[in-house]
């Protein structure tokens, strides 16, 4: 149980801790549901590294993948980010955190 | 068909009948879907209404649908509509549960959302909502413990 439940931690950190892996995710956060040539786009990369950050991402589950028709369609699976999140944000700190992060959200948006 | 909106996933240790059970049981779902305020009802049979109750007395339903597809252990499929839109089809979204054996004693959960209206507020509730549910429901059947909302 506790084996399990490490190893799918550690997958998810080290998959989140690269840039192109990021840029991936906040590009499915964007726009949900891509194909690799969408994804590809705007990534001055090969297909074949797309393709290898995106089997890591899957792997640690943070992207689902759907076929429809000849298509794979990628999409952002937030649900292990949401369960590292539970483990250390305690029952009550959820709203001030909230309070926080909106505060310096307006304070840094509001020096442009 | 319109690509799915969401596509969730999560692992349980558990098995497929028991993680059935969590979503479809009157008493189980109601231990900890939305930290225990929801339950989930219905006989589930394919052209059955199924209902999305606040947990208490009142039993007001919060989310109101069709069961399309209704298969223990495997797969569920049934239609998602706040109770004042029920009868718009435009309004009217699409669920699908997917249970399948992944490996040893561990399950795999596929949730996908589709045909949602852009911009609704149903959108918006459940791009944060399903996360919080299914993070709840392992950490339920794998510890017993609830999620606090």
């Amino acid at each position: 149980m506790v084996a399990y439940y490490y190893l799918a931690m550690d997958k998810v950190f080290k998959a989140l801790a690269d840039e192109t892996r990021r840029q991936l995710l906040d590009r499915l956060h964007a726009d949900n549901g891509q194909t690799l040539g969408q994804l590809c786009e705007h990534l001055a990369m090969t297909r074949q590294a797309v393709t290898k950050h995106l089997v890591l991402l899957e792997e640690a589950n943070l992207v689902a993948t759907v076929r429809r028709g000849r298509e794979k369609l990628h999409y952002l699976n937030p649900v292990p980010i949401h369960e590292i999140a539970e483990r250390w944000i305690g029952k009550f700190e959820r709203h001030r955190l909230q309070a926080l992060s909106d505060l310096k959200r307006n304070l840094e948006s509001s020096d442009e | 068909m319109n690509k799915p909106s969401f596509v969730y996933v999560t692992y349980i240790r558990s098995t497929p009948e028991k993680v059935w059970d969590a979503i479809t049981d009157i008493k189980i779902s109601g231990q900890y879907w939305g930290g225990g305020c929801h339950r989930n009802v219905s006989d589930w049979k394919a052209g059955s209404k199924w209902e999305h109750q606040r947990n208490d007395e009142s039993g007001v339903a919060d989310v109101v649908g069709t069961v399309i597809e209704s298969k223990r252990p495997g797969r569920l499929v049934i239609t998602w509509a706040a109770p004042s839109e029920a009868a718009d089809p435009e309004k009217t979204s699409r669920v699908v549960f997917e249970i399948e054996p992944h490996k040893d004693d561990v399950v795999r959960l596929t949730v996908t959302h589709s045909e949602l209206e852009p911009g609704s507020d149903m959108l918006r509730g459940i791009s944060s909502g399903w996360p919080l549910v299914l993070s709840s429901l392992k950490s339920f059947l794998e510890t017993g413990k609830v999620v606090p909302k």
